[in-house]
C-alpha cells in the first residue's frame, strides 16, 4: 500500500475509533443522533464495542508497523516535531489504557475496581486530548507529525 | 452517598474512590463468614433452591431492612434534562414500597410460575435479584468504571461515580439495575445535558460479607432457600441437588457463568413461560455469553503488535536490500 492510502486509511480507522469509543457513551440515542437513517448502529452498545475492539487491532498493527519502520530506518534523519512527540505520545497512552481495558473484559481476569475505574477514566481523558491536540494542529496547519522534509502519514517522501 | 446528607463535593467525591479503593483492597471474604466454607481466593457463589421457597417475603423485607441505607434520597425539583423527551427522568420515590419488581428501593423480589410438569402441579416462587455474573457486562461496558466486579465475585455499583446512563441496564441480559434519577454525580457535573442519576442493584450485600456476616436474604429465610459459599462447593452442592432428585439448573452458564444457581424441580424454560416478564421482571430464559465475541476479537489485539513489528521489518528489509541494490548498480 502506498504511504498516501495508509494514511488516508489510518485516518479513517482513527475516525471511527473515536465514533464508536464516543459511542460507548450513551448519548447517540439521547440526542437523536442514531435516529438519523444509517446511524441506528451507533445506538448498539455491543456492536460498537465490537467494532471498537476489531479496529483496535487495526490501529495496533498500522502503529506498530510505523514506529518500527521509524525506528529502524529514520530515527535519525527525520526528527518528530512537538505536536508530533504531542500526539504520538497520546495515541501510545490511548492503546497502552486501550489495551488494559481488553484485559479487564477477559472473563478470567479481576482487577479491583478503583483500578478498572482508573483505566477507564484516563482512557477517556487521554482520547479527548488527542482530539483536542489534533483539531489545535490541523487549524494552526501543522498536521506534520515531523519538523521538516516528509511526512509517513502524508505519504510523502522520506 | 446520600446527597441530602453529606452533599457530593470534589473532596466528598475523592474521598469516597478512596474509600472504595481502599475497601477494594480488603480480603475479599473475611473468614469468619458463616458458611464455613468460605475461602479468599474463590469468588462466592448462592445456590437457590427454589423447590423449598414458599413466598413468604421474608428476604424482601430483609434486604430492605439491611440495605435502607444506601437507598437514594434525591432532593427535588430535579433539574430539568435535555432533550426533554429523551432524557425523562426515572422517579421512584414515591413508589418506595414497590416490591413486585426490582426498583431503586427494592432489589429483591418473589416470582411465582404455577406450572404443569410431568403431570403435576407447582408453584414454584424464585427469588430474583442481580445475579453477579463472573464477566458481568454491566462492568466490563461501563465507560465510566462506575461498575465491577470485586474479587470475591460481588459486582457493584459505585454510587457515588455513577452517572446513571442506564447502560448497565440495557447490557444486563436481565436488565437488573434500576435508575433513580436527582441523585448522584451527574447533578455536579452537566446535569441538563449528561446523566440522568445513578443505578441500583443487589450489592450482595458486601458490608456485611467484609464483616464475616451472611447477606441479609440467605441469614433471614425461614426456609433455607439460599446458600452461599465459594463457587465449587456450591456447584458441586447444586449438580448433586440436581442429580439426586433429577432436576434443572440455571445459572451456571448462563452469560458465560454467574455466581447466582438457582435449581427446580420444574425446567426453567416452562418457568419462564410462566413468570411475568417486563421492565424490572427479569426472565428465565436461555442466555448466550454476552462477551464471548469480545474475548475472540481479544486475541486478534494481542496479536496485532507483533505482526505489525513484523510487517515493519520486513518492509526495512525490502527497503534496505532496495538501496543495496540501487548503490551495487551505481
Amino acid at each position: 500500500m502506498s504511504n498516501i492510502y495508509f494514511a488516508r486509511f489510518f485516518k479513517i480507522i482513527v475516525f471511527f475509533m473515536a465514533l464508536t469509543g464516543v459511542a460507548q457513551m450513551p448519548i447517540f440515542k439521547r440526542y437523536y443522533i442514531s435516529d438519523l437513517p444509517g446511524l441506528g448502529w451507533l445506538a448498539d452498545f455491543y456492536l460498537t464495542n465490537k467494532i471498537h475492539y476489531a479496529l483496535a487491532a487495526v490501529l495496533i498493527f498500522m502503529v506498530m508497523y510505523l514506529a518500527t519502520e521509524y525506528i529502524l530506518t529514520k530515527r535519525n534523519s527525520m526528527k518528530l516535531s512537538r505536536c508530533g512527540v504531542v500526539r504520538a505520545a497520546l495515541f501510545a497512552l490511548i492503546i497502552f489504557t486501550g489495551v488494559f481495558r481488553v484485559i479487564k473484559n477477559l472473563p478470567y481476569v479481576t482487577m479491583d475496581p478503583f483500578t478498572v475505574m482508573m483505566i477507564d477514566w484516563t482512557h477517556l481523558v487521554f482520547a479527548m486530548l488527542l482530539g483536542i491536540v489534533a483539531l489545535m494542529a490541523l487549524i494552526r496547519g501543522k498536521s506534520s507529525y515531523f519538523e521538516e522534509g516528509g511526512n509517513i502519514l502524508k505519504g510523502k517522501s522520506y | 452517598m446520600k446527597l441530602k446528607k453529606t452533599g457530593i463535593s470534589r473532596r466528598n467525591f475523592l474521598k469516597g474512590l478512596g474509600v472504595g479503593s481502599a475497601a477494594a483492597l480488603l480480603p475479599s471474604v473475611a473468614p469468619s463468614v458463616v458458611s464455613a466454607a468460605t475461602s479468599d481466593s474463590e469468588e462466592l457463589m448462592t445456590l437457590l433452591d427454589i423447590s423449598k421457597c414458599t413466598g413468604c417475603g421474608e428476604c424482601v423485607q430483609g434486604c430492605s431492612d439491611v440495605n435502607e441505607t444506601k437507598y437514594p434520597d434525591p432532593i427535588k425539583p430535579y433539574p430539568e434534562m435535555y432533550p426533554a423527551s429523551r432524557a425523562k427522568p426515572e422517579d421512584w420515590t414515591d413508589k418506595r414500597d414497590v416490591d413486585d419488581r426490582l426498583t431503586p428501593y427494592n432489589w429483591l423480589y418473589i416470582q411465582t410460575a404455577e406450572v404443569e410438569y410431568n403431570g403435576e402441579s407447582y408453584e414454584i416462587n424464585i427469588p430474583r435479584r442481580c445475579l453477579h455474573c463472573q464477566n458481568p457486562p454491566c462492568a466490563n461496558l461501563c465507560p465510566w468504571g462506575a461498575a465491577a466486579k470485586q474479587k470475591n465475585g460481588i459486582v457493584r455499583i459505585f454510587e457515588n461515580v455513577c452517572l446513571g446512563g442506564a447502560k448497565c441496564r440495557a447490557v444486563c441480559p436481565w436488565h437488573i439495575p434500576q435508575r433513580q434519577t436527582g441523585v448522584g454525580l451527574y447533578l455536579r457535573l452537566l446535569p441538563k445535558f449528561a446523566g440522568n442519576g445513578v443505578m441500583y442493584k443487589c450489592d450482595r450485600c458486601y458490608n456485611r460479607i467484609n464483616e464475616g456476616k451472611l447477606p441479609a436474604c440467605v441469614e433471614v429465610c425461614p426456609e433455607s432457600v439460599q446458600t452461599i459459599g465459594p463457587r465449587s462447593e456450591i456447584l458441586a452442592k447444586a449438580h448433586e441437588l440436581v442429580k439426586k432428585n433429577g432436576w434443572f439448573i440455571y445459572g451456571e452458564d448462563e452469560n458465560g457463568g454467574t455466581n447466582t444457581v438457582y435449581v427446580s424441580p420444574v425446567p426453567f424454560d416452562i418457568l419462564n413461560g410462566a413468570v411475568e416478564k417486563g421492565a424490572g421482571k427479569p426472565g428465565l430464559q436461555a442466555v448466550a455469553d454476552s462477551m464471548a465475541d469480545e474475548e475472540k476479537l481479544a486475541t486478534a489485539i494481542a496479536i496485532a503488535p507483533f505482526a505489525g513489528i513484523a510487517a515493519g521489518i520486513i518492509k526495512v528489509g525490502r527497503y534496505l536490500s532496495s538501496s543495496k541494490k540501487e548503490n551495487d548498480n551505481e
